[in-house]
């Protein structure tokens, strides 16, 4: 088998002088295929098992739940708000079908132009393809609302690989995580795709002031067929009226207005917990998420100082606005925080990027502790936007540096005042 | 412990205060008591991460200050648990050629003055060479024979002198000054004269001290965590005597202490030579490798500041130092560990300082494509058959070449192999279990991803990424005040062994001491 497929890889490698570009491509997937044979040559002459591409690839498995269950809910919302199949489990395969169908083009394109400059850079500069970008097309389809389209998604992605990372020389180099760059792309050059009441929901149209379900495409009347065959269930034509009462809102926008009555009018808290409520793709089933969260921990992949210290300093911002009660939004219970909105998955996969955090372990303490606390304030303060870790764990990423930089200085000192002492 | 409870009391009472405060003024309104609940727990939240943070940040305390006695425990660190690890029982195996190789002294100046030449007889504690940086510090023949060659590498310069031992050994008879009443200045030129001094290796930069130097304290350590390391309490046996005469001559050399680190591990206890040597400092080490590590030890007991010159010997160097006062001449035996898993039968072989890695290991090597190391598998030095053993070694380690294909061996490896990561489960599930292991670097090198992975296996107060980048960067301040001169290239070994994006970090602490030294 292994020798089968190193005749093969030999068979199609291509000139390394006469297309580097192909070349470069030719290794990367090779060494994907192929642990290479290197032996060590300076240094400890054995090595960890433990490569960047596994420690990527850990990440990726971690959210494979998120992935399933967003799709699940991208096509459970769809019809929720036209009053169709209510319960769960009812149309359960046009649900994961239509949210199939909303999701795999936005992973494709995420992919696709995410890899395509990697690939182009790993090229230019000569040097092998970093597993970097495996992590970041992997979030940034979860990070979107579902009917975000394609053109603004590539314009995102393309925009925060080139300017948020290879800019500043690769993997390992970027100040700002990648994903969320590309997502706070999107939140300020086209608000309307990403905010509001009427993005949250895929497949829905605005007709004469009204709203209704969108018609559906080809890809749906493909899927018909088959469900035709199996007497299942069909899509039908589409176009059908959203029910009475349709807000389409997320739980932050009602509690910004009115909160927490307002949001329990609308959702229930179970719900909210389970993640049946509108949002972005992938971060509404708070259970998947503490379930990749805790891989992350027990593998040691991610920071649980920084998971822990978000936890934190959530709760303690959470307990201020409680005790301030200024606005309804204040009045929200702390605990319900965690259960509303991204701040989970933001917990554990945002704010844990090794690159952007800070690396010092005490850096860490401090930086999940204030992204917790900035997060909370954007949330429940700023009357614009209802949702806060996007722009703290960014806002807080470009303090990380600065944190270590206490950190190494008291380090430093430490040792200096030791030495003075001594003398 | 008392001051974090202290800090403890005191910051819940002061919390009290402030809510209590609060509560005051919002009395009357319902629900008063749930949010009493909620200042509890907001302050006992608060509370953790100030003591987390004021912990590390102004309440830690510099490291090093172990004192006599004590035992210090290392919570990181990661013991690597390999097949091969050497029998205690005696190897057969005779070396006919052995070499004194100028290179492996640092420090000097780079090509020695000669005082034999090829086809001359000499004894065992005669001078070879010696620097012409400091003429007084003899290196010696370890056998008595003949030089039969001076091999010369890059620029001329030499890089091995080589002995063709006799059967019947020869030793140059010394007088050693009478230890009780000499000056340090006669024992010190004693010393550089017999040979031994040399042995000695000075930190910062693991360098031969100059003539006259003086330590502030001089450490040893007497048991080593690396994997497949040698017992040192057997290497001792019936060598007390010895070590304990090469302590008491070290006594004489410096004005402050002689420390020995002693195995707290607790699986196997010191040796009684160790135990109960006398004229030191004994301070025990609890916890994983590299708990054994010199530089470790150095750190906990009393770190190396700007400007002071410590001294490290290993137990054999100890041993051979001993031997000039009560055998009278440069006694260059070792008991030499073979270890690893192509090594057909591990133990330990008697042999001297510099023998021929070929002679030692022949017959003795299971496959064809092997990696000989002279020294630990962590951070040895790859040799062949035609190498010789370090003086500073005493172990060979034989391991499989690693050059191989494997199909997604970063999703699923085909065979088990040591890490400190918890993402392999069978690695998880039998946590004891020893590994066949090759030279294969797992993985190609990539830019600094990962943190904190250094730190969970360094048990020290040093920030090891930050290091590395400083050095990178050239940034000789920063290197220095994140504490470069306490670390030499076998203490970050741990570090690269688990570095995910495969970076050499001993080679880039190599160059950063080098930088320094250039500094100086």
């Amino acid at each position: 088998m292994k020798k089968a497929l190193l005749k093969f890889f030999s068979s199609i490698e291509p000139d390394k002088k006469k297309s580097p570009f192909l070349h470069t491509l030719y290794d990367g997937f090779f060494t994907f295929a192929l642990t290479p044979d290197h032996v060590t040559k300076t240094g400890a002459h054995i090595r960890d098992g433990m490569d960047l591409k596994r420690t990527m690839v850990f990440v990726v498995l971690a959210m494979q739940l998120c992935y399933l269950f967003g799709m699940y809910n991208t096509g459970h919302q769809h019809f929720a708000a036209l009053g169709q199949y209510v319960g769960l489990w009812d149309g359960w395969h046009l649900k994961l079908v239509h949210g199939l169908i909303k999701l795999l083009p936005i992973i494709i394109v995420a992919h696709v132009v995410g890899l395509g400059i990697e690939f182009y850079y790993a090229y230019k500069k000569g040097h092998g393809i970093e597993e970097g970008f495996l992590v970041s097309g992997a979030l940034i389809p979860l990070i979107m609302p579902p009917d975000l389209p394609l053109s603004i998604l590539a314009l995102s992605v393309a925009f925060a690989v080139i300017i948020g990372k290879e800019a500043f020389g690769g993997t390992g180099m970027n100040i700002l995580n990648v994903a969320l760059l590309s997502r706070v792309f999107v939140f300020f050059a086209y608000p309307g795709h990403i905010s509001g009441d009427e993005v949250w929901i895929s497949g829905l149209e605005k007709v004469n002031g009204a709203y209704a379900g969108e018609m559906y495409s080809w890809a749906h009347h493909l899927f018909d067929g088959i469900f035709k065959g199996l007497g299942w269930e069909t899509f039908g034509a589409g176009g059908a009226a959203v029910i009475d009462g349709y807000t389409g809102a997320t739980p932050m926008a009602l509690a910004a207005k009115g909160g927490w009555e307002a949001v329990t009018k609308v959702y229930n808290p179970s719900d909210m917990f389970w993640g049946l409520i509108p949002g972005s793709v992938g971060e509404t089933n708070k259970p998947f998420i503490i379930i990749g969260a805790l891989m992350l921990i027990a593998t040691g992949i991610a920071s649980w100082r920084i998971m822990v210290s978000m936890v934190l300093g959530l709760a303690f911002t959470g307990l201020l606005f409680n005790a301030w009660g200024a606005t309804p939004f204040m009045e929200v219970p702390w605990y319900y925080h965690f259960s509303m909105g991204s701040f989970l998955f933001a917990m554990a996969f945002m704010a844990t990027d090794p690159v952007t955090a800070s690396s010092t372990n005490v850096g860490k303490w401090v930086y999940g502790f204030l992204i917790g606390v900035i997060g909370l304030i954007v949330r429940v303060l700023n009357p614009a936007y209802p949702e806060g870790w996007m722009l703290a764990i960014l806002f807080m990423n470009v303090f990380a540096p600065l944190i270590d930089y206490v950190v190494v200085q008291g380090n430093i000192k430490r040792r200096t005042k030791s030495a003075a002492a001594k003398a | 412990m008392k001051n974090t409870t202290l800090k403890f009391l005191l910051l819940l009472v002061t919390w009290g205060i402030a809510s209590g405060d609060i509560l005051a003024q919002s009395a009357g309104s319902s629900g008063s008591k749930s949010m009493y609940a909620l200042y509890a727990i907001g302050a006992l939240l608060l509370t953790g991460i100030w003591m987390q943070v004021s912990d590390k940040f102004a309440g830690k305390k510099s490291a090093g200050g172990a004192q006599d006695g004590s035992t210090v425990s290392l919570q990181q660190g990661h013991d690597i648990i390999l097949k091969g690890v050497p029998a205690k029982t005696q190897v057969a195996a005779q070396a006919k050629t052995y070499a004194v190789c100028p290179p492996v002294f640092k420090g000097l100046s780079p090509i020695p003055k000669m005082e034999v030449e090829v086809g001359a007889e000499v004894k065992a504690g005669d001078a070879l060479f010696h620097a012409k940086s400091a003429p007084s510090v003899k290196f010696v023949a370890p056998v008595s024979g003949e030089v039969i060659a001076i091999n010369r590498g890059a620029k001329r310069a030499i890089t091995e002198v080589v002995i063709l031992a006799d059967k019947e050994q020869q030793h140059r008879a010394l007088t050693p000054p009478q230890l009780n009443s000499c000056s340090r200045q006669e024992l010190q030129d004693f010393l550089m004269d017999s040979g031994a001094w040399a042995l000695i290796r000075q930190r910062p930069f693991q360098i031969v001290p100059a003539p006259g130097d003086v330590p502030r304290d001089i450490f040893i350590s007497t048991f080593d965590t690396a994997p497949l390391a040698p017992d040192l309490n057997h290497v001792v046996e019936g060598k007390g005597e010895a070590f304990q005469k090469g302590l008491d001559v070290l006594a004489r050399l410096t004005d402050g202490s002689v420390w020995l680190g002693l195995d707290g591990r607790g699986k196997s206890a010191p040796s009684a030579v160790f135990a109960q040597a006398k004229g030191v400092k004994k301070v025990s080490f609890k916890g994983k490798h590299p708990a054994g590590n010199v530089g470790v030890q150095i750190h906990h007991i009393n770190p190396i500041k700007s400007g002071e010159k410590v001294w490290t010997l290993n137990v054999q160097d100890v041993v051979t130092i001993g031997a000039l006062f009560t055998e009278k001449r440069f006694n260059a035996a070792r008991l030499v560990a073979l270890s690893g898993d192509e090594c057909k039968t591990t133990g330990y072989v008697s042999t001297h300082i510099g023998a021929n890695i070929g002679d030692l290991t022949t017959g003795n090597i299971k496959g064809e494509n092997v990696r000989i190391i002279s020294g630990d598998i962590l951070s040895g030095a790859t040799t062949n058959a035609a190498g010789f053993l370090s003086p500073f070694d005493d172990q060979i380690t034989i391991i499989e070449e690693g050059n191989d294909f494997e199909m997604f061996g970063w999703l699923a490896p085909s065979y088990a192999r040591p890490t400190v990561s918890r993402t392999y489960l069978g690695n998880l599930v039998a946590p004891g279990r020893s590994f066949h292991v090759n030279t294969n670097t797992h993985g190609e090198k990539r830019a600094f991803v990962v943190t904190g992975q250094y730190e969970s296996v360094l048990p020290m107060d040093v920030l090891p990424q930050h290091l590395f980048k400083a050095i990178l960067a050239g940034d000789i301040e920063q290197m220095e005040g994140l504490g470069i001169l306490e670390l030499s290239e076998e203490d970050v070994a741990l570090c690269e062994f688990a570095c995910t994006s495969k970076q050499s970090l001993q080679q880039i602490l190599q160059d950063g001491l080098e930088m320094m030294q250039e500094q100086m």
